[in-house]
């Protein structure tokens, strides 16, 4: 199958989100799709998708002009998506999630499930997709979820699939699992669009680059023929520093401390063991390990979101025993959630109100009657500038946005304000490498000013940019220590639980 | 998300049980105290009629010793909870429960005869409207539109039943009441889907105006017209075989088919829901209707749909008022039973099976303070007939707690493009 997009423009009131986009794809072919926080990639392949309608141009798959009302026809005519926030209704079984929408019937509608399960079982054999067809979406990690959306594109009959941003919510492991997984589909002849905000995956896995910028194709490279830098460029259009400038600050007294730190989960396993932590001013602590170690609960209990099951938790001196997130906000503790749609903002809500999600009751924004919306307005205008956050306007609800230009507004909301201690989780996850720089540049600087940073992330590459020490987390425990310089491959090791 | 660790889970677990079973052994107190000491006779229950088929003996208990047992089980029972804490204390809650009204029906017909089949064939036909209206609820629910308008949908069933009933027969008088009441659904799908109005402002406005359109109809057309509000009701149909089994044949076999039709409704609900293709995306468009809708599945359609099925439902439920009933309509003569039956949705856990139980169990309550009535015990009459709503807030305050509706409810969907 060979697809077509042929002079695709779309807009969403005055914000041109494509613009006369020209892109081809082939059988057995992977396209990587590159492009800043929101250059209109997903709003592209939601065209491609059935699920905008574009203003103008066309759909060509094998030289026939195809148009797409809603996305049952675009599956109808091969073409599937995995979405970047994925589409799966987590009470239903793996099975369900499959079939909903195509499902194989008997008399009366009744869904015939043996059939279903034998064809999902069978995808799953054939493409090395390993899931069991019974279990609750709700009950599986991330990664068996991914896996999932793509036995149900590939249910459909799928020959063109389409990955948004794919890996971003995957751990190292799984990401190798998945370039597996479709270097498989492209053996099989599928056409495959990938998009990622990580250069080095489209490098690896890729036949073809294209890049977006501001709705437009700036230009197509080949893997073998280009470079980091020159992509990150074509991106951004303009030179990006790759490297974090990060000069050596003598670091000063200890901001926070932890000590002897447990957290037993409700089966009263340990979800982790006697932790002792120390950060202190002018450092930025990097936590190292592979997602699911405990790094979430540690932080959880360092925000006020988890009670401790004993030791100690104290912040500039004090400790903080049962504090409120409230409270320990107040302290000047930022916190930047790792899920950004789950904890850090609400979708429904306008721009304005995400930005005052934390800070309402202050004097500035409320009079403890009413809310002072001309403050909170001035206040969402400052941070979309100041942090760069591509929206036409502070009135649009959240989930209105790109998922990076959503990421750098919560970061913006936690780091414009006075702050003495930052907590940030995953502080990069979908965001545009311009953005990353970006972000990267503004945590430093926050460090030199005298602000401790604890760092966690599941990019070691992010770890060692950033981090004058880094510790690794394995099984709820700290197992190892090291300084910035570190050979990575040794905290490799150690993420491995190898120490 | 505050999660506990379990230490502290441990901890308020055994708290819990604790409070649990002392209030058990204070409520064992407390039955002894209020309706054993000093009772004397026999409570006689009368199990058939005198004309059924295969009469059985009447079921007659030593009051005294009855509610003393009764009240030493609940003690037990709550002892046993303190000191083992076990994991399914509500088994011994819901025994306590049923031991407790046991001995309050014994106290209540002490020294006097009471056919406790005859209540609980009218457990059964109070539980109608009451399965009905969760039934509408849980259509339009599963689907993400919450329905407060339920209870205006009854009464518009009920009224439109009483007068087309009255001018065209009973059957005619049904069907358009159906027709009325998915009329009122298809109002209330075009308010909250198409334009996205709130949903319970919706239901409200609803519910306010049926209530001033049939009182003013009642004052200004069936008072003047007595021939308009006599609608002839549906007879009962015993079911052959079925209905000379002893205790069983009456309480279940001796209805009208608002009986057979509810039961029946349950049933394909429960097979559409969750067996058929149609359920699973109805139910996949409550959960996260932009999956559904990334899948080709029509959110609005669906919603559409269910809606004015949810009210067509809610229009039979209302027609029992009138057509199953007295056959004739008065103003709010559903009284709350709309409300009453979102709860049982609720505590039935959106399940169509488990609503029917919880109507079962609000029926009870109905059936009971009506018959005691007869009864004539000392506690005041007013006082019985809180019991359906005093057992309605009981339930949905304590026990319903943590049941989990459709993700998406109350949401409207806006579609994009
Ligand atoms: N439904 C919508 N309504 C209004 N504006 C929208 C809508 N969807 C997208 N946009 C806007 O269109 C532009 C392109 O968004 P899009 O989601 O396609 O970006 P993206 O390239 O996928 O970015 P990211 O890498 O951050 O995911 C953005 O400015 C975004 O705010
Ligand atoms: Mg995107």
């Amino acid at each position: 199958m060979k697809l077509k997009l042929n002079e695709i423009s779309k807009s969403f009131g005055p914000v041109k989100a494509n613009s006369d986009i020209n892109l081809t794809v082939n059988r057995g072919e992977i396209l990587g799709l590159l492009g800043e926080n929101g250059a209109g990639k997903t709003t592209l392949m939601n065209i491609l998708t059935g699920l905008y309608k574009p203003d103008s141009g066309s759909i060509l798959i094998d030289n026939q002009l195809k148009v797409f009302h809603n996305p049952r026809e675009a599956n109808k005519n091969g073409v599937g998506m995995v979405h970047q926030h994925f589409m799966l209704v987590p009470v239903f079984s793996v099975t369900e999630n499959i079939i909903l929408g195509t499902e194989p019937t008997t008399t009366f509608n009744k869904i015939d499930l043996t059939n279903a399960k034998e064809k999902v079982l069978k995808i799953s054999s054939e493409y090395n997709l390993d899931v069991d067809p019974n279990q609750l979406i709700e009950k599986l990690p991330v990664g068996i979820q991914q896996r999932v959306e793509i036995i149900k594109i590939l249910f459909r009959d799928a020959e063109i699939l389409i990955f948004d941003e794919p890996t971003a919510v995957l751990t190292p492991q799984e990401v190798v699992e998945f370039f597996e997984i479709i270097k498989n589909l492209k053996k099989a002849g599928k056409a495959i669009i990938f998009i990622t905000h990580k250069l080095h995956e489209v490098l690896e896995v890729c036949d073809r680059i294209n890049v977006l910028r501001s709705g437009k194709i700036v230009g197509e490279e080949l893997p073998k023929k280009t470079t980091n830098k020159k992509l990150a460029e074509l991106m951004v259009g303009r030179k990006v520093n790759l490297k974090t400038n990060r000069q050596i600050v003598e670091k000063g007294e200890v901001l926070l401390e932890v000590n002897n730190l447990s957290i037993l989960s409700e089966n009263k396993e340990p979800l982790l063991s006697n932790l002792d932590v120390k950060l202190h001013k002018n450092e930025i602590l990097g936590i190292a390990g592979v997602q699911g170690n405990g790094q979430t609960e540690f932080i959880e209990a360092l925000t006020g979101l988890r009670k401790i099951s004993s030791g100690k938790i104290s912040y500039f001196g004090k400790e903080c025993k049962n504090f409120s997130p409230r409270k320990i906000h107040q302290l000047g503790v930022r916190h930047i959630p790792e899920d950004r749609q789950k904890q850090g903002l609400i979708g429904d809500f306008s721009l304005t109100e995400n930005i005052i999600l934390n800070t309402y009751y202050e004097k500035k924004f409320s009079n403890n009657i009413a809310l002072n919306w001309s403050n909170a307005k001035k206040e969402a205008k400052r941070i979309i500038e100041k942090f760069d956050v591509r929206t036409n306007s502070e009135e649009i609800s959240a989930d209105k946005l790109s998922g990076g230009n959503q990421q750098k507004l919560l970061i913006g909301r936690e780091m414009s304000r006075s702050i003495n201690l930052l907590i940030a989780s995953q502080p990069t996850r979908g965001v545009d490498v311009g953005s990353i720089e970006y972000i990267h540049n503004q945590i430093v600087m926050a460090r030199n000013k005298g602000i401790g940073v604890l760092l966690n992330s599941t990019e070691l590459d992010e770890i060692i940019a950033l981090s004058d020490r880094i510790i690794v987390f394995y099984e709820g425990r700290v197992i190892a220590e090291f300084p910035s310089n570190a050979d990575p491959n040794i905290i490799g090791l150690a993420m491995a639980g190898v120490n | 998300m505050n999660t506990l660790n379990k230490n502290e889970i441990e901890n308020t677990k055994s708290k819990r049980s604790k409070i649990i079973g002392l209030s058990l052994i204070f409520f064992g107190f407390v039955i002894y105290l209020f309706f054993g000491l000093g009772i004397e006779g026999q409570a006689t229950f009368r199990l058939s009629r005198p004309t059924d088929p295969f009469a059985l003996p009447n079921l007659i208990l030593p009051a005294h010793s009855f509610i003393g047992l009764s009240a030493l089980l609940i003690a037990f029972f709550g002892g046993r909870i303190i000191m083992k804490a076990p994991k399914n204390f509500t088994i011994f809650v819901a025994l306590s429960f049923f031991l407790a009204i046991a001995a309050f029906l014994v106290w209540a017909t002490a020294g006097k005869s009471f056919s406790l089949t005859g209540m609980l064939q009218a457990t059964v036909v109070r539980a109608v409207p009451i399965a009905l209206a969760a039934m509408a609820g849980i259509m339009c629910e599963r689907v993400a539109v919450i329905n407060i308008g339920i209870e205006g949908m009854l009464l518009a069933g009920a009224f439109a039943g009483a007068l087309f009933g009255s001018i065209f027969g009973n059957l005619i008088g049904l069907v358009l009441a159906i027709l009325v009441g998915g009329g009122f659904g298809f109002i209330l799908a075009a308010l909250v889907v198409t334009f996205r109005v709130d949903q319970i402002i919706a239901g409200v406005a609803i519910n306010i105006f049926v209530l001033g359109i049939t009182s003013f109809l009642t004052s200004h057309l069936l008072k003047s017209n007595p021939e308009l509000n006599d609608a002839p009701i549906f007879k009962s149909i015993d079911i052959p075989f079925f209905s000379e089994i002893p205790v069983l044949g009456s309480v279940f076999f001796k209805h009208n088919i608002f009986v057979y039709f509810s039961i029946f409704i349950v049933i394909v609900s429960t097979y559409y829901l969750f067996k058929t293709a149609y359920g699973l995306r109805a139910r996949a468009v409550g959960e996260h209707p932009k999956a559904a809708e990334t899948l080709g599945i029509s959110v609005i359609r669906t919603r559409f749909n269910h809606v004015i099925i949810g009210g067509m439902i809610a229009g039979f439920g209302g027609a029992w008022f009138t057509l199953g009933s007295v056959g004739r309509f008065d103003e709010g003569m559903t009284g709350g039973r709309g409300f009453i039956g979102l709860a049982a949705m609720i505590f039935g856990r959106w399940h169509p099976i488990g609503a029917l139980f919880a109507a079962l169990v609000f029926g009870f309550a109905d059936s009971l303070q009506q018959k005691l009535a007869i009864l004539r015990t000392p506690i005041p009459s007013e006082f019985l007939a809180m019991a359906p709503y005093l057992v309605t807030i009981i339930v949905v305050a304590g026990i319903v707690g943590n049941a989990k509706p459709p993700q998406a409810i109350g949401k409207a969907y806006v579609k994009e493009n």
